[in-house]
């Protein structure tokens, strides 16, 4: 049985390398991949599990970071926007489709799209795309243009 | 961040968890099991909850099952939403998890967590209630089994100590006819102004709801209403309004008299078109 009752260094899998991190107990997968490892892409929102900003993959499945405690990821593989190494098709397509405007919840939507296309290697039927997506939200409202770079994400890969 | 400390278990087997709990309790500390942790860490972050502990069950085989045998599809209590949905092995149970917080979200609250949540609706009970599904506990005390509607009173009435570990579900719930409808007041992620689950055991139908009243209702007296061809079907609907054990729920979702309308028309039409035999 694991137990922790203290600030104790656990391992973390992120992006495809082992990482050390201090952590309590009650520290929070977002707090502790913006602040201990850099990671600065998966954005603190709402923090309350509404927004989809801090979303990250884990395990291939969507998880919104702020509602996971970083004890809870060890053994599991975390990938963050960071690892997805700026040139996927999900990115590439966000940049063709002009999927965002003031970017902030950008990072987010690239991970729900990352993790559908993980999950779902060809295109799914269209309310499987909106329930997905409905997962996040995007103030400056580009979801018709998100919509599309789902589109185009699955064209490049067919 | 949640702005105090607490100690995490995530004990590999049953015993060892009740193991924990008992430790745990020796040292004074509140504790409380651990599923998915998103209610656990929103009430931290908000203040209204500070446990000296919790105890992680995902480690356990026993609360991460799923599979189905001769009799029964065993579920464990870890078990994620989203993974439910996603088998499609029961349909109606399979709707209910589809329909609670967004995609994302599914993919970590469990079937446990959803039923022993501090949220009222507890919307996974409903299948549950209608398809005659067992229940295994575990605590300090020992393991128990039986049946889910004797533990499930608008709420789990679980002893100190005690989880669940499975629901197991029997196999002509899996195939039976099913309807689930559930009204929110806006968008379709939200808590249920009205959510009706219905389930079909031959040609008797069962139905239960929730956002309702303030807890999962299942009602054998209005089974018996519902199931009564003699009267048209909107009088059967308007008839289960009174026989409701307490008064709709009123609040910022919606009115006592607009959840009575809701329910009534949603029931007629659930009603008509099992008559139609479009169900």
């Amino acid at each position: 049985m694991v137990r922790y009752d203290k600030k104790s260094v656990i391992t973390l899998s992120v992006n495809g390398a082992l990482q050390d991190v201090v952590v309590r107990p009650s520290d929070l997968l977002l707090d502790v991949l913006r602040e201990q490892l850099a990671l600065t892409g998966a954005k603190p929102g709402c923090k309350n599990g509404d927004c989809g900003a801090c979303t990250v993959m884990v395990d291939g499945w969507p998880i919104k970071a702020c509602l996971m405690l970083a004890v809870e990821a060890e053994g599991h593989e975390i990938l963050t926007v960071e690892g997805l190494g700026g040139a996927t098709a999900v990115q590439t397509a966000f940049v063709v489709a002009n999927a965002f405007q003031c970017g902030y919840c950008t990072s987010g939507f690239l991970m729900v799209c990352q993790a559908l296309l993980t999950q779902h290697p060809q295109m799914p039927e269209e309310h499987v795309v909106e329930e997905w997506l409905q997962a996040n939200l995007c103030r400056c409202t580009s979801y018709q243009e998100i919509r599309n770079a789902v589109m185009l994400m699955y064209e490049a890969q067919s | 961040m949640i702005p105090f400390e607490f100690t995490y278990c995530r004990p590999d087997s049953l015993q060892e968890a009740a193991q924990a709990y008992e430790q745990l309790q020796r040292e004074g500390k509140s504790t409380l099991y651990y599923g998915g942790g998103s209610e656990i860490i929103t009430m931290c972050r908000g203040g209204s909850l500070q446990p000296g502990a919790v105890i992680d069950l995902k480690a356990i085989p026993e609360c991460t099952q799923f599979h189905l045998d001769e009799e029964h599809l065993h579920i464990g209590a870890a078990c994620t939403l989203n993974q439910i949905k996603e088998s499609k092995v029961f349909p109606l149970l399979g709707l209910a998890c589809g329909r609670i917080a967004d995609h994302t979200n599914q993919c970590r609250i469990t079937l446990g967590g959803n039923l022993c949540g501090t949220i009222l609706y507890r919307e996974t009970s409903l299948p549950l209630l209608l398809s005659d599904a067992m229940v295994t506990l575990m605590g300090p005390k020992g393991e128990r089994r039986l049946s889910f509607k004797r533990v499930f009173l608008g709420s789990m009435q679980l002893h100190d100590g005690e989880w669940i570990v499975a629901v197991h579900i029997p196999r002509w719930a899996l195939s039976a006819k099913y309807a689930h409808i559930k009204h929110t007041t806006n968008e379709k992620i939200d808590y249920p102004l009205v959510s009706v689950a219905a389930l079909w055991k031959g040609d008797h139908l069962r139905a239960a709801f929730s956002g309702v009243v303030s807890y999962p209702l299942h009602s054998e007296a209005i089974d018996a209403v519902l199931n009564d061809h003699a009267i048209p079907c909107q009088t059967r609907a308007e008839q289960v309004i009174r026989l409701l054990p307490e008064a709709p729920q009123q609040d910022v979702e919606g009115s006592r008299a607009y959840r009575s309308f809701l329910l009534t028309n949603t029931l007629t039409t659930l009603l008509e078109e099992w008559e139609h035999g479009s169900i």
